[in-house]
């Protein structure tokens, strides 16, 4: 069995914010990290992702989000990129 | 086999055979003509017409059709080039090829529906923002509405340029004897243009530069094909001018005036001679500045314009020769009388012949 | 597995926007980032990739070909619209989306909008307002809310100076012809999730052939609307959403219909299964004269004829002109026809000039003809000075009231409105005056007419009518010799 996430490219996004508002299960949030752009960016930090897709949605960007549903992930790993 | 015909109608008889296959068009005297033969030829052929909403549309109808390699065109006036410059500009920005033909009636504004050669700046310099030109058919008869035009999509889709009939009121309101192409000839695919396919998936028509000297590298390419251009297809007709002290120097209508009154004066005695451009860009100026070095001592422009064309004349001869300026205005087409006598008020020579 | 992921649609870096990139150029939180991946999405869905064409407006979205991986073509400012009319009448099977925002299509570009829609091209349009001119930095839009800053109207606009925000979708809806109108908002998950199904739905009815599609999409400018990006999707929510509500207007795709914009044939290539177009042997046959020109009617020798046909508008003016033009070119010679034209044709005097050469013609302007053909009163007044010494009037005598004051030329009366009411069609008094100057002159010969009548006159019907009319001209002028005028008499 597999997990839900949503992977956000660090330096693709733009730190608006919407994904994280927009998530319904608070899966995701903002860091205090800068990335590349100048942007604190997303992170996604909880496993109760549904893989639901509005925050790919929200997402301006065309490739900031990524959603995974249902994808083997090591055990112990946050994943979505929020390393 | 000969056909009578007006001028409006034999551009739209030289169009198909030469390949169009879309006409987008609006109504306006004394263009209207060829509107209304394409409306009635273009779909019995298996081609197609469309009113647009205004010229603004049409243009804009052409860009669209030319980027998706068709062979388009359209027929206007003054008021209504005027709204098409901004989409003449984008055609030449984006390098489309396409056909606009001017049938020059009077102005600024909306003047009147008589002839008048005053859009001549406005076509032949490009007319709407930035560095381009329009190649400039300038006809002179029906037969020449029907050939200019047959050609002309050969030549706009060879160097992706806009080539213009710089025709007038009563180049297209005449009717005269027409023999049509005998070849009809078509578009290719080009490598550049949108059909919908895989293949052209990759195809942009634009013409934005965002930097400078990407900016500067396209004006500079569309340059060096304008150059090219005229180093190829500069046309003009001559007509006595072997030994030609007085030259007429008259396109369209005007020059139909002024090869009457340069025979009736050689008739006289004067050593009288036309030079007709073909093309009015490229203007056929190494041309007259040779015969200005040459023989020539007077240039009778004769024109229905305040002298636009006269400017070039004078640009190419500098002060090789005299130019006078034979203008008429408001719509008024000289008789060979006028002519002849304005040109013996102005040209020294002429004066003794009173 | 990839659940949501970003579309095929999309290039796999924007190289035109720079080598490697990315990211797109939109400001954070803007809504042009989401309805293109909604669009793209979509175009992958309907794997309509390589047909798809995308016409880019200008604006913040001028750059829509840095994103999208299918044609593309960049527009006048509001002008996608009638370049996409151009597309599709090309070519009926590309997939044709006409991306625009407000002051594009509510502005500048009403006109080509409004027009597209009527006619039904089967395009699809999508609208983007987000109430304010974003790329030249936030001035007043056509869709500004009464009260709303921009820079360009800084006190908020101003109902009794600058008018009211435009309803797009309201004004579309009042046009018959359009299949889908529908008005959606990009403010929260679910009203982006109901903006992703009229993206499709828009889409699918183009690729179905239903014709015009029209979405506008409520969208926010956070940066121009000095606002956080979820503040703005706020105010879409409590505020713009009270002047632009989100609904459907019109969802009428039905069965197919013939959508405009369906040309008969590709550009330039035959198409072999509409059975319309013609190809080169059918054009020129289309476009050929079957009008002969037998060998015994050719002239050789003529002066020059330089004839002005003038009267009321109706008389047949023109088309007496015509056919005189007619007779000389199946005579072999040279000819010009030149009208007098526009508003003075519609009820008023008309004229024609002609020239009949053996040469090649110089100017066509008739100024000093050699005949003046006067159909009635006012033309003699008008012309007969002009004539020629020497030259020939024919008058209409049934009503030219007086005979001609020079007596250096010819005059012939002819009772041409007379004779052709007998015959019974007055309409026809053109043809006995042509014929009468024929017979005087000697040119063109009856048999030149004759011959000659079938292909000139538009109305066929009246061919036995107007051959009548040259023999009874013919017969008139036998009887009735010219009489030369005094002064040619006393000389």
């Amino acid at each position: 069995m597999g997990t839900n996430y949503a992977h956000v490219e660090a330096d693709l996004c733009k730190g608006c914010r919407l994904c994280v508002e927009t998530c319904p299960h608070d899966c995701l949030e903002m860091g205090n990290e800068i990335n590349t752009l100048g942007y604190q960016y997303a992170r996604f930090v909880k496993h109760t992702c549904t893989a639901c897709g509005l925050c790919y949605y929200a997402c301006p960007e065309p490739e900031a989000i990524t959603v995974y549903r249902d994808e083997p992930v090591a055990e112990g790993a946050v994943p979505g990129g929020a390393e | 086999m000969r056909q009578l015909m007006k001028g409006n109608e034999a551009v739209v008889y030289g169009a198909l055979l030469g390949g169009a296959t879309h006409f987008f068009g609006y109504p306006i005297t004394p263009a209207s003509e060829i509107a209304h033969a394409a409306a009635e030829l273009f779909p019995a052929s298996g081609r197609h017409f469309l009113q647009a909403e205004s010229e603004v549309a049409a243009v804009n109808m052409i860009y669209g059709a030319a980027g998706a390699g068709a062979r388009a065109m359209t027929a206007s006036s003054g008021p209504g080039i005027s709204l098409m410059a901004e989409g003449i500009s984008y055609i030449a920005g984006a390098e489309l090829p396409c056909v606009i033909v001017d049938v020059q009636r009077a102005g600024p504004g909306l003047g009147n529906i008589w002839p008048e050669q005053s859009d001549y700046n406005a076509v032949v310099k490009g007319g709407g923002h930035g560095n381009y030109r329009n190649v400039v058919y300038a006809p002179n008869s029906a037969q020449e509405m029907c050939d200019l035009t047959y050609r002309a999509f050969n030549l706009a889709d060879l160097y992706r340029v806009t080539v213009f009939l710089l025709s007038d009121a009563y180049v297209g309101q005449m009717m005269e004897p027409v023999e049509l192409p005998e070849r009809a000839i078509h578009g290719e695919r080009k490598p550049w243009a949108l059909y919908g396919d895989a293949q052209s998936r990759g195809n942009l028509i634009s013409s934005i530069h965002m930097s400078t000297a990407e900016q500067g590298d396209h004006n500079w390419h569309l340059r060096a094909k304008y150059d090219q251009i005229a180093s190829e297809y500069t046309d003009w007709q001559e007509v006595d001018v072997e030994d030609a002290e007085l030259l007429f120097v008259a396109y369209g209508i005007s020059a139909r005036v002024a090869i009457s009154a340069a025979q009736r004066l050689r008739r006289t005695g004067v050593r009288a001679g036309l030079l007709r451009p073909r093309t009015l860009f490229p203007f056929p100026r190494a041309r007259l500045a040779e015969l200005a070095r040459g023989t020539v001592r007077d240039i009778a422009v004769v024109e229905l314009s305040d002298g636009m064309m006269a400017d070039d004349v004078q640009l190419a001869v500098l002060d090789s020769a005299t130019v006078h300026r034979l203008n008429w205005l408001g719509g008024e087409v000289p008789t060979t009388d006028l002519v002849v006598d304005r040109a013996r008020e102005l040209i020294p020579m002429l004066t003794t012949l009173r | 597995m990839v659940k949501h992921a970003k579309p095929g649609s999309f290039y796999d870096t924007f190289e035109r926007k720079g080598a490697g990139q990315r990211t797109t150029h939109y400001c954070p939180g803007c809504g042009h980032g989401t309805v293109h991946k909604l669009i793209a999405e979509a175009i992958d869905e309907f794997g309509v990739q390589d047909r798809t064409i995308f016409c880019s407006p200008v604006g913040c979205s001028v750059f829509g070909y840095y994103y999208f991986d299918t044609g593309n073509i960049q527009c006048a400012h509001g002008r996608a619209p009638a370049v996409a009319t151009g597309l599709r009448r090309v070519n009926p099977e590309s997939i044709i989306i006409s991306y625009q925002g407000d002051g594009d299509l509510a502005g500048i570009g009403t006109a080509e909008i409004i027009h597209a829609a009527n006619r039904g091209e089967n395009i699809t349009v999508f609208f983007v307002n987000n109430a304010i001119y974003g790329m030249t930095g936030g001035q007043m839009a056509p869709t500004t809310l009464i009260g709303q800053q921009t820079t360009t109207t800084p006190g908020g606009r101003c109902e009794a100076r600058d008018g009211s925000p435009i309803g797009m979708a309201e004004l579309i809806d009042a046009l018959s012809t359009p299949v889908f109108v529908e008005r959606v908002s990009l403010a929260d998950g679910k009203r982006t999730m109901k903006t992703r199904a009229a993206v499709r739905k828009a889409l699918r009815n183009q690729i179905e052939k239903k014709g015009f599609s029209f979405v506008e999409i409520l969208s926010p400018c956070p940066v121009n609307w000095k606002m956080s990006p979820s503040e703005a999707r706020r105010w879409i929510v409590d505020t713009l959403e009270h002047a632009y509500p989100v609904r459907n207007f019109r969802d009428g795709a039905g069965e197919p219909r013939a959508a405009a914009g369906e040309p008969r044939a590709a550009a330039g290539a035959a198409d072999a299964a509409s059975g319309l177009w013609l190809d080169d042997e059918d054009l020129h046959s289309l476009l050929s004269s079957r009008h002969d020109f037998p060998d015994d009617l050719r002239v050789h020798d003529i002066a020059e004829q330089r004839v002005k046909i003038a009267g009321f508008g109706g008389q047949g003016v023109l088309s007496a002109g015509v056919l005189l033009a007619n007779c000389a070119i199946t005579s072999g010679l040279h000819a010009t026809w030149l009208p007098s034209y526009g508003p003075e044709m519609r009820g008023g005097t008309a004229n024609a000039s002609v020239i009949v050469s053996v040469d090649e013609i110089g100017s066509p302007l008739v100024d000093d003809p050699t005949t003046l053909l006067a159909m009635n009163g006012p033309s003699l007044d008008a012309f007969e000075r002009s004539v020629v010494p020497g030259g020939l009037i024919i008058a209409n005598s049934s009503i030219v009231p007086r005979e001609a004051e020079r007596d250096d030329l010819r005059f012939y009366p002819v009772p041409a409105s007379d004779i052709a009411q007998e015959l019974g069609f007055l309409g026809a008094a053109n043809v006995v005056m042509l014929t009468a100057y024929a017979a005087l002159e000697g040119f063109p010969s009856p048999e030149t007419i004759r011959h000659v009548i079938p292909h000139s006159l538009k109305r066929k019907r009246l061919e036995k009518l107007n051959l009548r009319m040259v023999d009874a001209a013919l017969d008139y002028v036998a009887k009735n010799p010219i009489r030369l005028p005094a002064g040619q008499a006393r000389r």
